[in-house]
């Protein structure tokens, strides 16, 4: 149950007003949307993410403590090789053309996993989004495009976006489909992209449009009111919680009662306290790993450039360092 | 070791053009290694619009000879996703003067993959690309762009000036786990030379070679120039100036020491690159040799290469404002 998200993001945000990370992006509200979309994918298949994607990344294994300590400035907890998770894309879109790229690959080795690009409403706008959808559609690249469309691309609305009617139209350019989902129902979202992953296996790439709200601010950098009225002009099925719509509809299902709630908030708790332990006692990143990661074979010229910074900080003394 | 010296060394030689050393090399590494594949605009069928892959599509097929559409960014971040999986794309950007509008995926995608992903992924991705002027392509087909390229971390750049270098540079960049661009110039593709076809030849990246050894001044140039500035040494050595004349062959990593080494000797220096004059190669490799061998110049360093200007369309003004060997000359001539 995606309380976990719900929770992990609320801490996230406390985290970071108390200066213990740099600036993070919430996705409170679209939790339903990206939760049912991860449920869709198999071991196999890679997660093309972005920074507002973490409530997928949390879902597809990746340890909460990984999330914060790339916030805490380790740039390799960005991405998880080990469960096929691409680093978070920031530089919007181009994360597009990767995900093509995986798909030709994937083919090329004639292997069976799919690829899952997140991507927000305002990446479409992008030339990465062109090159990256017409890649796919031409080399027939198992992708599916999961566009979540949360009204909002830091202040510009989704209308000034693009002339576009919906988002989804936009794949009949590219020779695929284009999908438009209830974000906010996590069960249709899950099965949507489970059925376009299958569709995408054969060689049909998919442009799914999960429609949701961004609750929050864009980054905790931002203040909406400058930019946006209260409640949104927006249908309520739009803006309503998911989180809350689900958990009623699992109580009237008669699968949820407070106990199990009360349960879960208790992982959760444990689980959160744990990853900030975890981050916490991370050890200092060493001066030499600002080099280690850039080349496969290093060149004389960094190997010179980093024995430099390890013997100045090596000193006794680290005073020297600011003389 | 001097560049004859090492072809001596390899068994056999074969003549061919630059062109055929490339395509010898690209052909010999899809052999090789299964991952290995081409990817770019018109390689295919068409075999290149500087037919470079002439031939490849025929022996190797759609799939491993791949023509893409018009897409820089599309296949400069298609080559950055493939790679982190293992397989190893080679791509063709038909005139590196385009790699402005995939820049992007180039700076900030391409040769940063690697280090966001904590050094978990390598980046086995070949970038062939071609430059320079004579052609009559006028400015926007004209440009030399790797001091741009050689400037990101992240990435490698080589550039050939012979035939043998061609090949053991291109088979070294495609087995390299790291980005590099390989620079061709245009002018050179006729060009012929001594190629070992031995298939394990290599030039590893990063390592000079002396063309030609002298006492008097060292000339260190790139793609055309090489040639260009031996021919010149040639001539001058009539005159009783001997020239130094080496290949850097690897941009970044640049071969420092052998450069270095060379000044010593000579106590002069020309640097003959086809870039644009100000803030270049030029210039990188004139900072490295004043940090190491300051006390062995005895003349100022000399730079040779582009004004800051574009490549004219007129065939007679590109003539004037390309530099060539008798730039080379009298650059010498300063200085002797
Ligand atoms: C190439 C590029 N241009 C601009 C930005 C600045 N920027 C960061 S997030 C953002 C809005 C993106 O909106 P959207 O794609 O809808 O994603 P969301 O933030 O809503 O998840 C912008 C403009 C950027 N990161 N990269
Ligand atoms: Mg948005």
């Amino acid at each position: 149950m995606y309380k976990r998200q719900r929770r992990f993001d609320e801490r996230a945000l406390a985290l970071q007003r108390r200066g213990w990370m740099s600036g993070y992006p919430p996705y409170r509200g679209q939790e339903g949307s990206q939760v049912g979309a991860a449920h869709a994918l198999a071991a196999e298949d890679w997660l093309v993410p972005t920074y507002r994607s973490n409530a997928m990344q949390l879902a597809r294994g990746v340890p909460m403590s990984d999330i914060l300590l790339f916030r805490r400035g380790y740039p390799e907890y960005a991405s998880d090789h080990d469960l096929n998770v691409f680093p978070q894309a920031v530089p919007i879109a181009t994360q597009i053309p990767h995900a093509a790229g995986l798909g030709m690959a994937a083919n090329y080795g004639d292997s069976e996993e799919a690829i899952c690009c997140y991507l927000g409403d305002g990446a479409t706008s992008e030339g990465d989004f062109h090159e990256g959808l017409n890649f796919a559609g031409v080399f027939e690249a198992p992708v599916v495009f999961f566009c979540e469309n949360n009204g909002w691309a830091i202040s510009t609305p989704r209308e000034r976006q693009t002339a576009s009617d919906t988002i989804a139209r936009k794949a009949e350019a590219y020779g695929f489909e284009g999908v438009r989902v209830d974000g906010n129902d996590p069960l249709a979202v899950r099965e949507l992209v489970a059925a376009a992953l299958e569709r995408a296996r054969e060689g049909r790439p998919v442009l799914v449009e999960s429609l949701t709200y961004r609750q929050g601010a864009h980054t905790t950098s931002d203040d909406p009111s400058r930019y946006r009225d209260e409640p949104a002009a927006l249908p309520d099925w739009r803006t309503a919680d998911p989180l809350e719509r689900y958990d009623s509809f699992l109580r009237e299902e008669g699968v949820l009662d407070d106990d199990d709630v009360t349960e879960i908030e208790d992982e959760v708790e444990a689980e959160l306290e744990e990853a900030v332990e975890v981050a916490e006692s991370a050890p200092e990143p060493e001066p030499g790993e600002v080099f280690d990661p850039v080349y496969a074979e290093p060149t004389p010229r960094l190997a010179e450039q980093r024995a430099r910074l390890e013997e100045f900080a090596d000193r006794e003394d680290r005073r020297d360092l600011e003389r | 070791m001097t560049a004859q010296a090492e072809r001596e060394l390899e068994t056999e030689t074969e003549t061919m053009t630059v062109r055929e050393a490339v395509r010898q090399a690209l052909r010999e590494e899809l052999e090789r290694d299964e991952d290995v594949y081409l990817m770019g605009e018109d390689v295919g069928l068409f075999g290149g619009v500087l037919e470079v892959t002439s031939g490849l599509y025929d022996e190797f097929g759609a799939e491993r000879v791949r023509d893409t559409p018009i897409s820089e960014a599309g296949f400069m971040g298609a080559a950055t996703g493939a790679a982190a999986t293992g397989t190893r794309p080679v791509v063709e950007l038909m005139f590196s003067d385009f790699a402005g509008v995939s820049m992007e995926q180039i700076m900030n995608q391409m040769a940063k993959m690697r280090y966001m992903f904590g050094g978990k992924a390598e980046m086995p991705v070949t970038v062939r690309t071609t430059e320079g002027g004579g052609m009559g392509a006028a400015s926007q087909h004209s440009g030399t762009i790797h001091t741009w390229i050689a400037h990101f971390p992240g990435l490698k750049a080589v550039a050939p000036g012979t035939a043998a270098s061609a090949k053991g540079l291109t088979k070294a960049a495609i087995r390299s786990n790291d980005p590099v661009f390989v620079f061709e110039n245009k002018m050179i593709y006729e060009q012929e030379g001594a190629v070992p076809t031995d298939e394990e030849f290599t030039i590893p990246l990063g390592e000079a070679a002396v063309e030609r050894e002298g006492e008097d001044v060292t000339v260190v140039a790139t793609q055309r120039l090489v040639g260009e500035s031996l021919q010149t040494a040639e001539s001058l050595a009539e005159t009783g100036v001997e020239a130094e004349v080496i290949d850097p062959r690897s941009l970044y990593p640049l071969d420092t020491e052998t450069i270095v080494e060379s000044v010593r000797k000579t106590g002069r220096l020309i640097v003959a690159d086809e870039s644009p004059l100000s803030y270049g190669t030029h210039a990188e490799i004139i900072a490295r040799v004043q940090e190491e061998a300051f006390f062995s110049l005895d003349a100022p360093i000399q730079r040779v290469g582009t004004p800051d200007t574009h490549m004219p369309f007129s065939t007679p003004l590109e003539q004037e404002v390309l530099p060539d060997g008798d730039d080379v000359r009298e650059a010498i001539e300063r200085v002797t």
